[in-house]
């Protein structure tokens, strides 16, 4: 697996829309790369006949009846929005900057 | 918007120099009754923000549930579409950052669609057949509705802030996604109308998607790419992104053809963007380019566990699938007796399902369609609407045509029955009284019209005298005329050679 640098690093801040100082990226580069390293250790383990997996346990067709259950009401919907207006969330413009 | 307008060719002269490369992707929305990973309502124009769970804003800890119903349709289109069926497939999450939707990813499927490889044959107007190659179909979710305000027409230029309504957010969508269709050259943009008429009917037929694109149940992205003629390469492709009607998909895949046409004969080389497609001037303008934003970094969904099909499951879900339309067609017109072309002119007119419908009614083929393809499809053309949304029922047309039969109507008066009908009039029979429709069927003032018209054409009577019957015609006009068509023509024909002494 590729080390996480830098670049790495503003790239995916940008991807989320994340501000970042130059020693926000310097700091986290440095603390994303140690977990990708840890992680690094489990291919030591899993060798070409072990499948990759996603979840813990062996699971499959976990499914749900499509019978209607309870919702938010529209007050409980917004109530953790920082804005809203018209019964909706309001965001700021979206094109802003591009 | 910005007023720039592309240089386009005529579609003539960029196909002379080019051969277009389709592709489409066709997302589906499901009629199931909650959505795909909650149970929130599935249902379109309801108050916003109020068909949402806690899963569907993405609010922190929730845990999503895959809707068994949606999986089985999902399964239904893919066998529909002569796909085959993944014995395991999985979620991923498609990572981007837009306020559509609040988890910052969709739930969608990545590297194992649950159906691919499979393939259509698709019907143009003259009976031309195009198979189309199906690349995948895969299960994902919707997005929330935004609708972008201060900006001069609702654009998302300009705009000041937006609002976000998620009641359509994780509502099930299936993806369908072409291969590259090669060798339609100039039936192209008809080639496009006709696959998403048929994806439609398809949902449609399954029960699966109410599939009414004014609603956006069916939307079309619409990849577009020209090669040089012999070329073998393919070019540079644009996406133009939510094309939601039929005829929109056929013109703005015309356009995209005509506007790379120019860009490639002036020597520039095509940018990879996405297009937006525009309705009142017919034309596509810059989207955005493809972008390091389209770095969606998909990964297994944790949260879903597989999907895992067998042969039993498989085989149950397609002793379920309904005749396909194609074969249905077929039968029909067997059953029908249609030639080839009549049949072809009812399917373009839109209306074999309702001739189907009239002629359970009680009617015959031949009847059922002098209907639907005659006055009907005249009066849906003058109001600009399709023939089954007139309001004209199976079981009126089987009164009308009763009407007729007994003699008590012609079809000439028949039409004004049904303007009284349509007009809230009450029954055909009751609209023949209120108006005083009915034919005349006394000989007394049928025989004084025809003096009347005989009188007034004398030189016509005396060729009808001497033999030629087919003058007949223009005494039976005169005839109709004067009793205002509330006469039997046939009748009055008689009468008239009765009166000259002529046989018929």
């Amino acid at each position: 697996m590729a080390e996480i640098n830098r670049d790495d690093v503003a790239h995916l801040a940008r991807l989320a829309h994340i501000d970042m100082t130059d020693e926000e990226l310097d700091r986290m580069a440095g603390e994303l790369a140690v977990i990708v390293d840890s992680i690094k250790s489990v291919s030591e383990v899993a060798g070409d006949d072990v499948p990759a997996t996603s979840h813990p346990i062996p699971l499959s067709n976990v499914f749900r009846e499509d019978v209607v259950g309870e919702t938010l009401s529209n007050e409980e919907a917004l109530l953790g929005a920082p804005d809203n207006a018209d019964g909706r969330f309001k965001v700021p413009a979206i094109l802003d900057g591009e | 918007m910005t007023a720039v307008t592309d240089e386009i060719l005529t579609f003539d002269e960029a196909m002379e120099k080019y051969d277009p490369v389709l592709g489409f992707e066709v997302h589906v929305e499901l009629n199931t009754r909650t959505k795909m990973f909650s149970s929130a309502p599935n249902a379109f124009g309801d108050v916003p923000n109020t068909n949402v769970t806690p899963v569907d804003l993405g609010l922190p800890g929730v845990l999503p549930v895959v809707n068994g119903v949606a999986v089985e349709s999902a399964i239904k289109i893919g066998l529909a579409l002569n796909c085959r069926i993944a014995e395991k497939c999985y979620f991923a999450r498609k990572n981007y950052f837009y306020p559509d939707t609040p988890k910052n990813f969709q739930t969608s499927q990545f590297e194992d669609p649950i159906a691919y490889d499979g393939s259509i044959d698709i019907e143009l107007a003259d009976g031309t057949v195009f198979t189309v190659e199906i690349e995948r179909a895969h299960m994902e979710e919707d997005a929330g509705k935004l609708t972008h305000m201060g900006g001069s027409t609702g654009r998302i230029q300009g705009a000041e802030f937006s609002l976000v309504d998620y009641n359509r957010a994780g509502v099930p969508l299936i993806e369908i996604v072409t291969k590259p269709i090669v060798g339609a050259g100039s039936r192209a943009p008809e080639l496009a109308k006709a696959y998403v008429a048929a994806i439609r009917e398809i949902v449609k037929n399954l029960g699966v998607s109410d599939a009414r694109m004014e609603r956006g149940n069916v939307r079309c992205d619409a990849n577009v790419s020209l090669k040089p003629k012999g070329q073998e390469k393919f070019g540079t492709r644009t996406e133009t992104k939510n094309v939601n009607s039929l005829r929109a998909v056929e013109h703005a895949v015309r356009y995209e053809i005509q506007r790379h046409a120019a860009v490639l004969d002036s020597g520039t080389p095509i940018l990879q963007e996405t297009r937006h497609w525009h309705e009142d001037t017919r034309s596509t303008t810059s989207g955005r380019p493809k972008s390091d934003a389209d770095d969606y970094r998909y990964f297994p969904e944790p949260d879903l566990v597989p999907v895992v099909t067998n042969e039993a499951w498989i085989e149950k879900l397609r002793a379920e699938l309904p005749e396909p339309p194609a074969e249905r067609r077929k039968r029909l017109q067997a059953d029908w007796g249609y030639s080839d072309a009549e049949f072809r002119d009812v399917v373009n007119a839109g209306v074999m399902s309702s001739i189907e419908d009239t002629v359970a009614a009680g009617v015959s083929a031949a009847v059922a369609r002098k209907w639907w393809m005659g006055e009907i499809s005249r009066r849906a053309k003058l109001a600009d609407v399709e023939p089954a949304e007139l309001g004209v029922t199976p079981e009126l047309i089987v009164e009308l045509n009763a009407l007729i039969e007994s003699g008590k109507i012609n079809d000439k008066l028949s039409r004004d029955v049904l303007d009284g009908v349509l007009a809230g009039e009450g029954t055909p029979a009751e609209v023949v009284e209120k108006r005083g429709l009915a034919v005349v069927s006394d000989d007394g003032p049928l025989l004084e019209a025809i003096d009347g018209a005989l009188a007034a054409q004398p030189d016509v009577a005396d060729k009808i005298r001497g033999g030629k019957v087919q003058a007949v015609g223009a005494i039976v006009g005169g005839v109709m005329k004067a009793t205002r068509g509330q006469a039997d023509a046939g009748r009055v024909r008689e009468l008239i050679l009765q009166r000259l002494g002529v046989e018929g």
